[in-house]
């Protein structure tokens, strides 16, 4: 393990007081070169404020490190990076902090910031969160964070999608009403109650934090997993799609690595950054194919 | 080398409907985008979609309120198709299942949006960009459209002539994120860029980390006219401490602004009296600054947006979202507390200059979405604006990049007609760091110009070449083993933009913004990658982006600093009025082998049986 201490952030404190000092001596400065020197000097207080100089304000990130392809990174790691604590911090700015600050090689996806594009799904305090949903004041320190288990690690915290992509597309992921719609105008009517319904399942974001969760997907690499079901439940229960295509759907669900292979461990519906009922909704499809067998008995 | 009829570069909103339209018109089409289609920024849209869908409405009002909401900057032609097209555009996302809120009685819910004379807002509960976005990448995944996700894009293979009219686009070069590797793509019929916003260039912004305008960046590079770039939209309600965006949505369905006093200070000091806080965005956004300013603001940075008035069902039936948000990235329960609010970059107006057809200047080169500027905007959007745009102008550029005739657009592109060009303004200094040679997308290659710098080669020539020139190009960046670093000269150009180009402006500090902007062009000749990895090497993208952030700030100043009016969002405290004998016309600015180049062009206010009569703008 190896801990990354701000030495060289050290440096660039003092070359900071440097500049900012002999820019604020110099007589007559231009406007420019003095807010040149605030800014200096405010980043530099904020570099002081790292946890070389005042414990207590700083907290530990122990982020994973792993890269197939460069020297020294090969055999998986942790690296420590102190961090500053600011209020409102989430896992997310802390990483962002770590990376610009101390080690631009460290790598994550992540891109909205605000929970929609489900790209930083990370394993953080031995669960799966958002690390842009999640306030560094909710967690215990130290921070640890990992990449999504169970998926292959493609360089630190960056997981491999294609399987979970794969799933995904694995239930034909797309509405197919059964018949044309009237005109060009013509929306499919559909009640508030069946939005209500299907509400919930659409809001999942991808992000892959349900199958990582999941024993049983870790098990079955062929089971279509939590949000690949959810996917199929929120167009077989959208009311726009029809009887014909709803039974073709069950038939996809009841299949060996279908809804059956659900345990109801529910630790899928605890991750869910969306709140997505994922535990009921496989449970819901579960018993439609009952029915659906039974009709054809 | 990949080969396809049509390239769409982006899995946003836009390259999304680009790929489907092409897709229907028979073309092979491929979608090349850094992030996953999912990811892309469309998702975090909020409030809604315009389009005129009912009884007592119609385009012609929504085109009116268009024209209005622009300041009279709009281009006539493209608010009229904008306006045309949404109605069935939006009911074809229905057709295709997206999970519209609903009336009653199973139609579509509109609602009212800022600057509209109709409730015309056709919204998903407050998440309607992330079910547009889904809607559309499933009809990609129905379609078997071929997506090569994760990889960057990071130039154009144009050829090489003199005038940037007489180039042709042949394809992209890419490289695969996962593995470093660089490739070629051809494109048969034409390259659609939908590469989304420029939000990084500033540090307070509702943007997502990778919109970082690379699109506009190449093809200005590559030849291409921007457009009206310094008009830049702040939206009223970001959260202070992340940028994360509160809706319009929330004042459409009613909620308040106040001020530390406790003023609803839209109506009591006389910002808006007829539309108080769902006058247009700039409007609103002045107007919390000014009472900040005034030291009514709280902790002198932002103001309070009140939403329990509204009742918890209806904030859950039709704004849950936004108490996640708020929760989430502020701490504050929505439904027990106002939340606070403050100005934040949202969107860029203008872009990379296209006609109705989505073409650019360079034949074979099309744009669509926040990238693209076909003038539907003018100086200000309107919410609710972009989201048609997207699937508007990203249809019209799919079906015409794969051979649909759409008809002659009568918007005009690069210098056609009367020209009137800006001289005395500063231009940059070293283009930056990569050698202009390098990096100009036009073929800079010696050997090219020895023939007169019109050596037409083949198409797959043209390709290789870009390839050549970007290998060389990554390889210079990651080699060198000292220098300054990506974040640095990010972080500098962000605050500097925040600081100086932003809602208020003044000449003083768009000098010192041009000033800095420069710095840093300077100092990113030194710039150097870190990580030596070809796996996934996100610092690599970082600082391939931050050159293209370094051009658009300077395109944004630049053009602010040339246009002394007030105009929409954009504001100059020495020139307080609109000045529409000066000012009727379009900021261009050209890639003059590394200095921009400033002219201008008229803006079209003719539309298809009437002529919009500029007005002052009062709400
Ligand atoms: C928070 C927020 C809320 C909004 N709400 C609304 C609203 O309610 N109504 C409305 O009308 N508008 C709204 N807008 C504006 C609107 O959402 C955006 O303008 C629009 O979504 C942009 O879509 P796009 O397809 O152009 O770009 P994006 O969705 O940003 O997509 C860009 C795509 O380009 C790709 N890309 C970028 N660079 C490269 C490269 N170098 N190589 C390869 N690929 C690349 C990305 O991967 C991505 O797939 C909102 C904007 C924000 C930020
Ligand atoms: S269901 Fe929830 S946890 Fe699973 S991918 Fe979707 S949003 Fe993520
Ligand atoms: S960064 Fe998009 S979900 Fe976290």
């Amino acid at each position: 393990m190896s801990t990354q201490l701000p030495e060289e952030d050290r440096g660039r404190t003092e070359s900071a007081e440097h500049e900012a000092e002999s820019s604020v001596e110099q007589e007559g400065a231009s406007k420019g070169d003095q807010r040149r020197a605030d800014r200096d000097a405010k980043r530099q207080q904020s570099v002081s404020g790292a946890p070389a100089d005042v414990e207590g304000e700083s907290f530990r990130l122990k982020v994973f490190r792993y890269d197939p392809e460069v020297e020294g990174k090969m055999e998986p790691r942790f690296d420590d990076f102190a961090v500053p604590r600011e209020k409102g911090m989430t896992v997310l700015d802390a990483l962002i902090y770590a990376r610009d600050r101390y080690d631009t090689t460290l790598t994550f996806r992540h891109s909205c910031r605000q929970a929609v594009c489900g790209s930083d799904a990370l394993f953080i305090n031995g669960r799966q969160r958002l690390g842009c949903q999640t306030q560094i004041s909710d967690l215990e320190e130290p921070v640890r964070v990992e990449p999504l288990p169970h998926q292959d690690v493609v360089k630190d915290l960056v997981v491999d999608m294609e399987h979970f992509y794969d799933q995904m597309h694995a239930v034909e992921p797309f509405f197919q009403p059964d018949e044309e719609s009237e005109g060009d105008l013509e929306e499919y009517r559909q009640t508030r109650e069946n939005r209500e319904k299907i509400k919930m399942s659409t809001r999942c974001i991808w992000c892959g934090a349900c199958m990582s969760s999941c024993n049983i997907a870790a098990g079955d690499n062929q089971y279509l997993g939590p949000a690949a079901i959810n996917k199929a439940y929120r167009f077989a229960m959208d009311e726009r799609e029809g009887e014909n295509m709803k039974e073709h759907r069950m038939n996809v669900m009841d299949q060996e690595h279908g809804v059956w292979r659900c345990q109801t461990q529910f630790s899928c519906t605890n991750v869910c950054p969306k709140d997505i009922p994922l535990t009921e909704h496989i449970q819901e499809l579960k018993r439609e194919a009952v029915k659906q067998n039974l009709k054809f008995w | 080398m990949h080969e396809h009829d049509v390239l769409v570069i982006g899995g946003g909103g836009a390259g999304l409907r680009a790929a489907i339209a092409a897709h229907e018109e028979g073309a092979d089409v491929a979608i090349v985008t850094k992030l996953h289609p999912v990811r892309s920024h469309t998702g975090a849209a909020e409030g809604g979609i315009n389009a005129a869908l009912r009884e007592g409405d119609d385009w012609e009002l929504h085109a009116y309120d268009t024209m209005k909401g622009s300041d009279y900057l709009g281009d006539a032609p493209a608010i009229e198709t904008l306006a045309q097209d949404s109605p069935e555009e939006t009911i074809q996302l229905e057709n295709w299942g997206m999970p519209f809120s609903r009336e009653d009685d199973g139609r579509v819910s509109q609602r009212p949006f800022g600057g509209l004379s109709f409730a015309r807002t056709t919204y998903a509960g407050a998440e309607t960009g992330h079910h547009m976005l889904h809607t559309m990448y499933e009809q990609v995944v129905k379609r078997g459209i071929q997506v090569y996700d994760e990889w960057y894009v990071s130039n154009l293979a144009v050829t090489d002539h003199d005038d940037p009219a007489d180039r042709e686009c042949h394809g992209v070069v890419a490289y695969d994120i996962k593995t470093g590797q660089v490739e070629g793509f051809k494109a048969r019929n034409g390259v659609i860029l939908a590469t989304g916003g420029t939000g990084q260039v500033y540090d307070h912004t509702t943007n997502a980390v990778a919109n970082t305008g690379d699109g506009a960046a190449m093809a200005y590079r590559a030849g291409v006219p921007l457009e009206d770039m310094e008009f830049v939209q702040f939206h009223p309600t970001t959260l202070p401490s992340t940028g994360v965006l509160i809706s319009e949505g929330v004042r459409g369905e009613g909620g308040i602004l106040y001020n530390s006093e406790g003023e609803r200070f839209m109506f009591e000091h006389g910002y808006a009296n007829n539309d108080g806080e769902l006058a247009s965005r700039d409007v609103v956004s002045r107007a919390e600054l000014t009472e900040v300013n005034a030291g009514r603001g709280v902790e002198d940075e932002y103001v309070y947006l009140d939403m329990r008035h509204l009742g918890e069902e209806r904030i859950t039936d039709r704004l849950e979202n936004i108490l996640h948000l708020a929760r989430d990235f502020e701490g504050v329960n929505g439904l027990e507390e106002p939340m606070p609010v403050k100005p934040g970059q949202h969107y860029e107006m203008g872009g990379i200059e296209t006609d109705e057809n989505g073409e650019t200047l360079i034949d074979g080169l099309y744009a669509a979405g926040e990238c693209a500027c076909v003038s539907v905007h003018g100086s200000n959007r309107l919410g609710g604006n972009a989201l048609p745009e997207l699937i508007v102008f990203g249809a019209r550029a799919g079906r015409h990049a794969a051979g649909a005739d759409l008809g002659e657009a009568e918007i005009t592109k690069g210098k056609t007609g009367e020209i009137e060009e800006e001289d005395g303004l500063d231009t940059p200094v070293e283009p930056g760091a990569v050698e202009a040679s390098d990096d100009v997308a036009a073929d800079g290659d010696e050997d090219a110009v020895a023939d007169g710098g019109a050596a037409v080669v083949e198409p797959d020539e043209t390709v290789r070449r870009t390839i050549e020139r970007e290998r060389t190009r990554i390889e210079r960046l990651m080699e060198k083993d000292d220098g300054i670093q990506h974040a640095e000269l990010r972080d500098e150009l962000q605050q500097s933009m925040t600081e100086n180009v932003n809602v208020f402006r003044n000449e003083e500090n768009l000098k010192d913004a041009l000033e800095d902007i420069r710095e840093v062009r300077e100092a990113y000749q030194d710039v150097y990658v870190n990580d030596p990895s070809r796996t996934f090497n996100t610092d690599l993208i970082h600082t391939i982006e931050t050159r293209n952030l370094i051009d658009l700030a300077e395109a944004i100043t630049l053009g602010a600093l040339a246009r002394d009016e007030f105009r929409g969002a954009h504001w100059r405290q020495e020139h307080q009025e609109r000045k529409d004998d000066e000012w009727l016309k379009h900021t261009m600015l050209s890639w003059n082998d590394g200095s921009p180049e400033l002219w201008y062009k008229p803006v079209i206010l003719e539309g298809q049986d009437k002529t919009y009569e500029p007005k002052e703008r009062s709400y």
